[in-house]
């Protein structure tokens, strides 16, 4: 494989990392769906990359799924769900925008560390979008633990999920059925989540998992 | 000239020429005389062992031999000796003292009981010397002690004014504590057999645990000399209590021989380090940088900022002993030769932009009578020379270009970037954070002390003393530029301190950086020519002439005229010098930035209610989070065990008898098991 | 013979800078406009607002000290030595040798050390707002500049600009991810320190919010051409820095004759017009930030750059 294809592949899933944190980065709903969408179109484009250079045509479809799922309708309803129930504040945080990504930083050293020791014999490029899917991953799970809102713990959730898809793209590939039956498991999930947000909305008058807690008597 | 063998003896004759002085100023009394004569005679003798010490590093540092004295403990000695780390040492201290002599022959008149400070000051100035002249641990931990407490002497001298016994107290706990904790570090390394002289001590090899207590005994002894936190709290309290040119003494010099402590221990006499050690360090390093400079940052009073930018300093410097140490674990030899020189670099450089700032805020406190910078301002006007002096200080101290701040961070910022072929894992991640640290350290100290110099020289003066002050006297004036000059030539030749420096590091490590003196130009290149250089003397020569050039040309092809007029300010002028921005209100960005977390700063509104003439107040709260998490339950503990062996002192003598007893039996059993 | 050889490529870059830096915010004030449907100043209106300014007498207020009439030299002096050791066209200075990146990124915070000070100096509160808020936003954008340029020292092997210019002009770097995290942090630390939108907005007077102009408000005359001249000189040599590490493309390498020389120059023309007109775009679409939002710009930007140097400290192939 010559280098050209290994610099592209690995500037995608870098710019996956980084558009991760430009999610942790952003203060408004609207802003992180958006961003969000950007998340998806560049995890497209690194899955084509890897169909591309892999020779596995099936990843195309993957990478077909990842652009029109969670580029498009995902963000796209969201937006419009967004609307129609009329939250346009600014995200809750638990703690600040500045300790948070700082945090994301330390996860991706670490994911770094982890993965260059561990892997240190195999393929250069699967170890190092291996680094980068972990951290997209760990990523992911920071935002669901650091925001107070629903809709952000959703998105947090689904780029979690593209860092899994970045993973088993670039470990030379992965058979297209998981794959979809992933995709249609996040819709679900994402559906029910929709319906559950009508739910709470109707019932509470807000998305704030803190008015939840509150009902529980959990009071933070 | 005097041959190099005879240097030790001459700067120990220094020794006794400080302590002949300080038995001379308890015999003056008050005299009207003692304080120019004293300061002269320190001055004088300091300028001596500068001398002699330069001559002796300018040698090439050969080890002298030793002295050994028929004093002390009888199977031991006294041991004496001047290597070339020793001399570099003993050139800071004196070329300190010489200058802070200078300062107080004018400083000191405004002293009310001289009595209190001139034996002391002299009987300081041996202790610090002696310390580096050390050839035993145990002449060491003497001499150590003896700097300790006369400083603390120095620290106690002004005791009724508030708050200095309490900084005395404090001082005087961690003084006592790092002296023990370097005591145990010593017994470790002397071992059983009792080798206290530092040839012995230097020959033997200690396991791996014992090299690390050591170690960790000496970053707790020297650390809390130094000011390394969470060990800083005695500094900012201490430091500023002393008078000035003690505190610019105690800040540019005392915490200098701390760093003197940990070079001998770590790096001569214990031998190979340890990786990990390196990421000890130079986390505390880091860490301590930029929590000294954010302490600085917040603080009304100017010594006390000038105080808790030492602390900032020494973690730079501990960053760059941090870096040597990773290097020399690894075996990389240019790289633990860069990391040093930029450590004792920076060890020189301190002292002599700390002193010159410590001067200025002294002669600002004896025209004005203010340390408080709410109540300054406007002192440009007044003070000319000594706003000069303390602009060059702050732009030295700020890393700025072409002074040499400057040059010592840059030579550190250049180790770092030769680390990534380190090949442990903990030190990838840890360096480059270290970096960002110390990058942030000095983008904070530049934010730092143009609030400094801002709030206290520029604007209006903020209150009667301020508009009323005068310049301070020609000896201040004149030690205060002698040490402007030396940061703007240490700036802009700094090879010729390195090449200097390089006997220092080749007898620590066995390598040394490359020869600067024949780099063209006077530039200097740490690795090769091709990686980095910087040539300080051509960067001021441009930034003047290109200075000098617009204005010549504008001067004489526009316009030269100018009127005096009242302040535009947008059109909104305000009369009152109290609406120019204060100290506190400068530093708020800030300190909402970084304080909420890390002072957990926070502000509070009072408003009167509605009808109430009353003032509306602003309130900043800051907590020290170092002193509550961790001293203040220290104090509880101790405090609480003290009650409770309170108990102890009102038994009957049977009882009295029984706990001898009991301990006696104890310590049978435990030998009786032991063996 | 030689030396002037030498000299030449230095001497045309000094000049050069200079004369191109109110060119280059005229062109972005006009392309500003002409976005806005406005028509805008003409585009050799800097030059004329200089020449005015020049020409006028200086007017200090009553209690302005030494330091605030000497402080515009030395600003000015400081961003033209930056300015003069960044290649624009080739990569030959003669005495880029003298400082490198880091020292150049010092030269600034010199520059804005003294243009803090003059701000305070009269003792006005506009004054003593922008300049806290310029320390501010240095404390932020400075640690960003010295990760940047720890990534890309540890890419070429060099701080030294004109060494770092000449590998990514040998076009054996490729794609790095640690490059691209380099190239963002660097344009938001750019927009931060040019004082644009949406940090700070360069076309704003008795505006709370704004940074820049508060600390320059008393100045006038001479001086106040010379803190503009500099702005506009930081604002050419961002651009210049950017251009030549990212784009080096065209830039005549060391010891070439005049015609790469001349090719240099008009590829520079070409890069400053595309980065004028991005800046203008970029600026156009988007609005200003809360003075309190900037550390959250900045601290990202720091982030980025952190995040790179600790690509590099991993690993080669980042």
């Amino acid at each position: 494989m010559d280098q050209f294809a290994f610099d592209v592949a690995h500037l995608l899933a870098g710019g996956l990392v980084l558009i991760s944190l430009t999610m942790l980065y952003q203060d408004r709903l609207s802003a992180l769906i958006r961003v969000f969408a950007l998340h998806a179109v560049v995890l497209a484009l690194s899955v084509a990359w890897q169909a591309a250079i892999q020779h596995a045509p099936h990843l195309y479809i993957t990478a077909a799924i990842a652009l029109l799922f969670k580029a498009i309708i995902i963000p796209v309803s969201l937006l419009r769900i967004m609307k129609q129930l009329g939250v346009h504040r600014e995200i809750d945080t638990v703690v600040g925008i500045g300790p948070t990504m700082l945090a994301g930083i330390g996860l991706i050293a670490l994911s770094m560390v982890v993965m260059l020791r561990v892997t240190a014999e195999s393929d250069p490029l699967a170890r190092e979008d291996l680094a980068f899917a972990l951290s997209v991953v760990l990523l992911g799970l920071l935002m669901m633990v650091t925001r107070r809102n629903v809709v952000s713990q959703v998105i947090g959730f689904m780029s979690l999920e593209n860092g899994l898809i970045l993973a088993a793209t670039g470990a030379k590939g992965m058979p297209l059925v998981v794959e979809i039956s992933v995709a249609f498991s996040v819709l679900i999930a994402f559906i029910v989540i929709g319906i559950f947000l009508f739910r709470i909305r109707e019932r509470f008058d807000t998305v704030d998992v803190q008015a939840l807690e509150r009902l529980r008597g959990e009071d933070p | 000239m005097m041959p190099p063998a005879m240097t030790l003896p001459i700067i120990l004759f220094s020794v006794c020429g400080f302590l002949g002085l300080a038995v001379m100023a308890v015999a003056l009394g008050s005299s009207r005389r003692a304080t120019p004569v004293l300061y002269g005679g320190a001055s004088i003798v300091s300028l001596v062992a500068l001398i002699a010490s330069l001559i002796q590093l300018v040698a090439g540092g050969h080890v002298t031999p030793g002295l050994t004295l028929p004093m002390g403990v009888p199977w031991i000695g006294v041991h004496f000796r001047l290597d070339a780390l020793s001399s570099f040492f003993v050139a800071v201290i004196d070329l300190g003292a010489a200058v802070a002599s200078l300062y107080a022959i004018g400083y000191g008149r405004h002293e009310h009981e001289p009595l209190r400070v001139l034996p002391f000051y002299p009987a300081f100035l041996a202790g610090m010397n002696l310390v580096v002249l050390a050839g035993d641990a145990f002449t060491f931990l003497v001499s150590w002690e003896f700097m300790s407490l006369s400083s603390w002497a120095l620290v106690m001298a002004h005791h009724r004014d508030p708050g200095n016994i309490r900084a005395g107290y404090i001082y005087l706990l961690t003084a006592s504590f790092g002296t023990l904790c370097l005591l145990l570090a010593f017994g470790l390394m002397a071992g059983p057999a009792g080798g206290y002289t530092f040839e012995t001590i230097r020959t033997a090899h200690y396991s791996g645990w014992v090299a690390a207590l050591v170690l960790a005994l000496v970053l707790l002894g020297a650390g809390s000399k130094a000011g390394l936190v969470p060990l800083h709290v005695w500094l900012p309290l201490a430091h500023p209590a002393a008078p000035s040119h003690v505190s610019a003494l105690m800040s540019g010099v005392m915490t200098k021989v701390a760093v003197y402590a940990f070079i001998r221990v770590v790096f001569d006499l214990l031998g190979e380090p340890s990786w990990w050690s390196s990421m000890v360090v130079l986390a505390l390093g880091g860490v301590t940088a930029v929590l000294g400079v954010l302490y600085a940052l917040i603080q009304q009073d100017i010594k006390r900022l000038l105080a808790y930018s030492t602390v900032e300093n020494i973690g730079i410097i501990y960053i760059g002993l941090g870096l040597a140490l990773a290097f020399q674990a690894n075996g990389v030899t240019a790289g633990t030769a860069l990391a040093l020189t930029a450590v004792l670099l920076h060890v020189l450089n301190h002292s002599l932009f700390k002193s010159l700032l410590f001067f200025g805020a002294g002669a600002v406190l004896s025209a004005t009578g203010e340390r408080d910078m709410d109540r300054l301002g406007g002192l440009i006007h007044r003070m000319p020379v000594t706003a000069f002096t303390f602009l060059v200080g702050s732009v030295a101290i700020s890393a700025l270009p072409p002074l040499n701040g400057f040059v010592s961070e840059w030579m550190t910022f250049q180790a770092i970037l030769l680390s990534p072929n380190l090949p442990q894992w903990g030190l990838k991640f840890m360096i480059p954070a270290v970096g960002a640290l110390l990058a942030l350290s000095a983008a904070l100290a530049a934010a730092c002390f143009v609030r400094g110099f801002g709030i206290t020289f520029l604007g209006r003066p903020r209150a009667q003393a301020a508009a009323q002050a005068r310049e301070t006297d020609r000896f201040s004036q004149s030690a205060m530029l002698l040490l402007a000059l030396l940061c703007l030539l240490a700036g802009i030749l700094p090879g010729v301190v390195i090449d200097a420096l390089a006997p220092v590091i080749q007898s620590l490590i066995g390598g040394r950086m490359p020869l600067q003196g024949n780099v063209p130009w006077l530039s200097i290149v740490p690795i090769a020519a091709s990686r980095s250089s910087y040539n300080g003397l051509l960067v001021f020569l441009f930034i003047a002439a290109s200075a000098w050039i617009a204005a010549l040309a504008i001067h004489r092809f526009a316009s030269h005229a100018v009127r005096r007029s009242a302040a535009w300010d947008c059109g909104y002028p305000d009369p009152s010098p109290l609406t120019q921005y204060s100290a506190g209100s400068f530093s708020q960005p800030i300190r909402r930035i970084y304080g909420a977390t890390i002072f957990e700063a926070r502000e509070r509104i009072e408003m009167p209610a509605p009808g109430d003439t009353g003032p509306a107040r602003f309130r900043v709260d800051l907590k020290d989070l170092v002193w509550d998490w961790l001293y203040a339950p220290i104090a509880g503990i101790v405090n609480f065990t003290a009650g409770r062996l309170n108990h102890l002192q009102f038994l009957t003598i049977r009882r009295y008898l029984s706990l001898v007893f009991v301990a006696l039996i104890v310590l049978l059993l435990v030998l009786a098991i032991w063996m | 013979m030689d030396v002037i050889v030498n000299l030449a490529p230095q001497a045309g870059q000094m000049l050069l800078v200079l004369l191109l830096a109110p060119l280059l915010t005229g062109f972005v004030r006009i392309v500003k406009a002409r976005l806005l449907r406005r028509r805008g100043p003409p585009l050799l209106q800097p030059y004329r607002d200089l020449l005015r300014l020049l020409r006028k007498e200086a007017v200090l207020a009553e209690n302005a000290s030494w330091l605030f009439r000497c402080a515009p030299y030395l600003i000015f002096a400081g961003t033209w030595v930056a300015a003069a050791l960044i290649p624009t066209f080739g990569t030959g200075l003669m005495f880029s040798w003298s400082a490198d990146l880091i020292a150049i990124t010092a030269l600034l915070g010199s520059a804005r050390f003294f243009l803090a000070l003059a701000g305070m100096d009269v003792g006005t509160s506009f004054g003593g707002i922008g300049s806290s808020r310029e320390v501010m936003i240095a404390t932020f954008a400075e640690p960003a500049m010295i990760m940047i340029v720890f990534t890309l020292a540890l890419i070429a092997g060099s701080t030294q600009l004109s060494t770092i210019a000449g590998f990514m002009l040998s076009g054996g770097v490729g794609l790095r991810v640690s490059l691209g995290l380099a190239l963002v942090a660097l344009t938001m630390v750019a927009i931060a320190e040019n004082a644009r939108i949406p940090i700070d907005n360069p076309a704003t007077h008795l505006e709370l919010t704004m940074v820049h102009e508060a600390m320059v408000l008393e100045y006038s005359g001479r001086h106040l051409a010379m803190i503009e001249l500099s702005a506009m000189l930081k604002l050419l040599l961002y651009v210049s820095l950017i251009a030549c590490v990212f784009t080096p493309w065209g830039l005549a390498p060391d010891g070439a004759g005049p015609i790469p020389h001349f090719i240099g120059i008009g590829a520079y023309f070409l890069k400053l017009a595309v980065a004028g007109t991005l800046l203008a775009i970029f600026e156009t679409s988007i609005a200003k930030m809360r003075v309190f939002r900037v550390p959250e710009f900045l601290g990202a930007a720091l982030m980025l750059g952190l995040l790179a140097a600790l690509l590099r400290f991993m690993s080669r192939s980042f």
